[in-house]
Parts: structure tokens; C-alpha cells; sequence
């Protein structure tokens, strides 16, 4: 039973980290971009979505709003940040580390103006469901309804990226734009408005995961910095590169980590998920479900 | 003779100081093939880049008769113009069919939200039958559903051409497409784009004498960036400037 209940969280809290992989990838499929700024992105969703629940206490609009907000946050992000530095940069030293360090100045920006508004003061807005775990006869398991909530709109979401990347023209054009811009636009696809589809729906995804978290753990600027990290470490897990990788690295992460704050220690459960990181780094850089072939293959 | 299809005047193409493409001219007739000729560095792929908005040029380019702006990549679908990459350009990650089926955004009639959501089924079988039929005419009807890295080196470039095709060009941009090929696929090649040019007109790039001197009704030599001479490959093939610059009395046989 402990071994089950600690599993079923840990698929919990996997699938946030998968969400937030998703958004990771995505962006860097789409544009090549390791954008750090997600963090900031979701935050800024989140604070929005803290807004609508402080004023209609209503979770279910909330989430929606949030949604739409980092789509928008995420579209600007591409339009006034990334294409204005693509266009300038077009070759030397900086060409593909200057974007990088741009997402990082955006997510600096996001995180003041968003102290601005809200101020620094943790915030915290109740879960739509109880946080108590489910009792089964005289045992209480810390899996509760809102962890079964978080899992299955995960589900929905991925069911959605698979229907939409497998089935679709949008998605058709999305993998063609990700993986050769050129031969995509010598084809008819208008590459910059896909790209810019690409960021509009991870930022719709981090802002998910971000009203999804908090309920569970609290709201400030940067509050969503160690999901930012455990995002990259799920989507180094899967490979950067794929969207199933990323939901796989995700949930294997949360599981490992859940195994480890139960069994080992509470302590070695973040430094270990690190130490994982670095190893598939060095080890398997194309992580563990990766493509053997880079994208010029 | 009608009104060029494809007519370009005065480009120029500069790449820092150096000078790619000088003063080029060049008209494309309706089911006419014309063959880019010229050695390595010559400016031929140059010249397919700036008619595909890859590159910008000055000067002036007139499609269907009208006085156009160059073209910007993505418009050239619409504009009626396809065209083939040198080497493969595919997606390998994707299926033969689905691969056929990005170079058909002009057919896909739905809206983006309508095709983002999937609402349009129709829309979405219609293109894959738009896919199938363009793979069937490069006799490649039957491998639809293999990932296009598991295929062979002149499948590929068959496949390609098949992305060419779906959106139903009036122009047919092909880069090298004999490159890399053995005879029987240069056999098949050469009979696939005389049929082609009683739909479409064809511009090809080609190392490959054998295929220039047999399909093409035109041929343009470029040399240095400029068009040293043009004509019927007879002509051509005799014009000693030609020969000197370019042809040899190797290659030509």
C-alpha cells in the first residue's frame, strides 16, 4: 500500500513536470531556443489565474484565464523578443546563445513586474478538490482527489498534443517548421506564424502546470523556478526533442523522486534528480528515448 | 512565342563583396524544360534561391505575365511555383505520405483553428488523397506509410519531387535532381519530366549532361554569374565559349 501510494503521487507530481517539459520542448523544437523565461511566463499565468480565483473564488474559470494568458504571454515572448533577435543575429559567437540569455533577462523582467503588482508575500489559493488523501477502510493515503484531478487533466492534455502533432495540418506544420524551417517554407508553410503558434501553446501548457502546483505549495515571483528545473531535467530525461519523451521523462522523475522522499531521505531527493541530469548529460545526451540523429541528419 | 511564364531581368545578387549573380536574365515558357548549366560556383543554385525568396537579389521578376516582388519562401506555393533542394530536403522523422503532404498548405482550404482542432475531416482526407496521387506519379504509391529515413538514397529524391507536385505547380524548380542516381533511376527520370512538361513547365539544375541534352528545349551557361550563352542544347553544346568555360570535350560525348 505504501509502495503504491507513494508511486500514484509520484505519477502526480510527474505529470506536472511532464507539463512543464512539454512547454520546454516545444519552444525548443520550434525554435531552437532553451527558454528559461517559462518559469517567468507561468508565474505571470499563475498570478493571473490567483486573480480571477481571489475574485470569483471559481478554480475552473481560473484555469481557462490562465491558459489564455500565457498563450498571449507566450506569442509576445516570440514576437518581441526572439524574432527581433533572430532577425539581427545572423551569424557570429552569439547567434545561438544570445536568444538563451535573452529568455533569461525576460524571466528576470516577468519575475520584478510581477513583485511589482503582487508584491513578494507568498499567496495561496485552495485547491478545487479536497488535498486529503482518499481512506481506504482505516488507511488514509496522502493520494487525494486533487492529485487524481492534476493526473487527469495531464491526460487530457497530452491526448490533446498527440491528437493535434498526429493529426492535423497545425500540426503537420509544427513538425515541419521544427525540424527544417527552410525546406518547411520552400514548401508553403508560413514558418514564423507556426513558430510563434509553438511558444503560444507552451505557454498555455507552463501556465497548466503552474495553477495546477501551486495548491500544493505556495505562490511568489519565483515560486516556479524548481518546477522550471525539473521541467529540464524531464524533457534532458526524454531527450529535448520529443513530446513523448518528455511526458515519459516527466513521470519517471516524479516517480523517482516520490521513492526517494518516502524511502531514503527528504533531503537527497532534490540533489539526486541533479545528479541525474548531469549523468544523462554525459552519458546518454540524447537522453534516454532520444533520437540517435541530430536535426540536420 | 506566348508570354514567358517565368521571367526575370537584371538580377543581381551580391554576398558581401562578391558578386553571385550579374545581371542574369532568363524566361521559362509554358511546358517548356530549361536546363541551368554551368560549373560548380557558378551561381545556379543562387539564381533558384533568389526566385525562391532564400536570398535577396535586385532586379525584376515577372510570373504569369505580371510584374511580381520576389517572392518571399512561403508564397511561392501560391505563386505556382514548387521546387526540389539539392540532395533530399525531407523531413526524415516524418512518413513518406505526411511528407508529400506539407508541401500542400495551399489545398488545406480549412482555417488553422479548424485544422488545429481537426474539424475538418474532410479537408484532411482530401489531402491525403491529394499525397497519394502525387506519389503515384513518381511510382511511389506504395511506400505512404514508411518513415522516409528507412528509404533508399533514390526513393527519396523521387518522394521529393512528390512534395513538388501535390500543390500542382505551373513551375517546376528542380536542383540536381539526377545527383547521386544510377542509370535506371536517370532512365526514369528523364521520361518522368518530359510527361511532367505537358503540365507543367520545368527549370532544372543538372550536372548531368545526358539528362540536360536529352530533356531540355533550352539550356542557359552560367559562368561567373553570368549568362554566357543560351539556346537549344545543340547550339549550346556547340558554342565554343561554352565548351571553353565549362562543357570540355570530355563531358561531352
Amino acid at each position: 500500500m505504501r509502495l503504491l501510494s507513494t508511486f500514484l503521487i509520484g505519477v502526480s507530481s510527474g505529470s506536472i513536470y511532464s507539463l512543464m517539459a512539454l512547454a520546454l520542448v516545444l519552444v525548443w523544437r520550434s525554435t531552437r531556443v532553451v527558454n528559461f523565461a517559462q518559469a517567468g511566463q507561468a508565474i505571470a499565468s499563475t498570478y493571473l489565474g490567483y486573480l480571477v480565483i481571489t475574485h470569483t473564488n471559481n478554480y475552473w474559470l481560473a484555469l481557462p484565464v490562465a491558459m489564455v494568458a500565457g498563450a498571449v504571454i507566450g506569442a509576445l515572448a516570440d514576437i518581441a523578443l526572439i524574432r527581433p533577435l533572430n532577425r539581427r543575429i545572423k551569424s557570429g559567437p552569439v547567434l545561438e546563445i544570445a536568444p538563451v540569455i535573452a529568455t533569461l533577462g525576460l524571466l528576470g523582467l516577468i519575475r520584478s513586474l510581477v513583485g511589482m503588482i503582487w508584491g513578494g508575500d507568498l499567496k495561496q489559493y485552495r485547491a478545487p478538490v479536497s488535498i486529503n488523501g482518499f481512506t481506504f477502510g482505516h488507511t488514509t493515503i496522502p493520494f487525494s482527489r486533487f492529485n487524481l484531478l492534476i493526473v487527469f487533466t495531464a491526460i487530457v492534455v497530452m491526448v490533446i498534443f498527440a491528437f493535434v502533432f498526429q493529426r492535423t495540418g497545425l500540426g503537420l506544420a509544427l513538425r515541419a517548421a521544427a525540424f527544417q524551417p527552410e525546406i518547411a517554407r520552400l514548401a508553403g508553410v508560413r514558418v514564423d506564424l507556426v513558430r510563434t503558434i509553438g511558444w503560444a501553446i507552451a505557454g498555455a501548457t507552463g501556465a497548466i502546470a503552474g495553477v495546477l502546483v501551486t495548491p500544493s505549495t505556495s505562490l511568489s515571483p519565483n515560486s516556479l523556478d524548481l518546477l522550471l528545473v525539473l521541467g529540464f531535467v524531464s524533457a534532458v530525461i526524454g531527450g529535448l526533442e520529443s513530446l513523448i519523451g518528455a511526458v515519459i521523462g516527466g513521470l519517471i522523475l516524479g516517480i523517482g523522486l516520490a521513492l526517494i522522499l518516502e524511502y531514503v531521505s527528504t533531503s537527497l531527493a532534490f540533489p539526486a534528480a541533479f545528479v541525474v541530469l548531469i549523468l544523462i548529460l554525459i552519458v546518454k545526451p540524447a537522453g534516454l528515448f532520444g533520437m540517435k540523429r541530430g536535426r540536420d541528419a | 512565342m506566348s508570354a514567358a511564364l517565368l521571367s526575370v531581368r537584371d538580377l543581381c545578387v551580391k554576398f558581401g563583396g562578391l558578386t553571385a549573380l550579374d545581371k542574369v536574365a532568363l524566361e521559362l515558357h509554358e511546358n517548356e524544360v530549361v536546363g541551368l548549366i554551368g560549373p560548380n560556383g557558378a551561381g545556379k543554385t543562387t539564381l533558384f534561391n533568389a526566385i525562391s525568396g532564400l536570398v535577396a537579389g535586385t532586379g525584376s521578376i515577372e510570373i504569369t505575365g505580371k510584374l511580381s516582388s520576389w517572392p518571399k519562401p512561403h508564397e511561392l506555393i501560391n505563386l505556382g511555383i514548387a521546387r526540389t533542394l539539392q540532395g533530399v530536403g525531407l523531413f526524415p522523422e516524418m512518413t513518406v505520405l505526411e511528407n508529400v503532404m506539407v508541401g500542400a498548405t495551399k489545398f488545406a482550404k480549412a482555417g488553422l483553428i479548424r485544422s488545429a482542432l481537426g474539424l475538418d475531416k474532410k479537408a484532411e482526407v482530401e489531402l491525403q488523397e491529394l499525397a497519394l496521387a502525387a506519389l503515384a506519379k513518381v511510382s511511389c504509391g506504395d511506400i505512404a506509410n514508411e518513415k522516409v529515413s528507412s528509404l533508399p538514397y533514390p526513393v527519396t529524391k523521387r518522394v521529393a519531387i512528390a512534395r513538388a507536385l501535390i500543390s500542382e505547380p505551373k513551375i517546376l524548380l528542380l536542383d540536381e535532381p539526377a545527383g547521386g542516381l544510377g542509370a535506371e533511376d536517370i532512365e526514369w527520370l528523364n521520361g518522368f519530366i518530359k510527361a511532367i512538361s505537358r503540365k507543367s513547365s520545368v527549370l532544372i539544375v543538372e550536372h548531368h549532361m545526358d539528362v540536360v541534352m536529352s530533356v531540355c528545349d533550352r539550356i542557359y551557361v552560367l559562368d561567373f554569374g553570368q549568362v554566357i550563352a543560351s539556346g537549344k542544347p545543340t547550339e549550346v553544346r556547340n558554342n565554343p565559349a561554352v565548351v571553353a568555360a565549362y562543357l570540355g570535350n570530355s563531358a561531352v560525348k
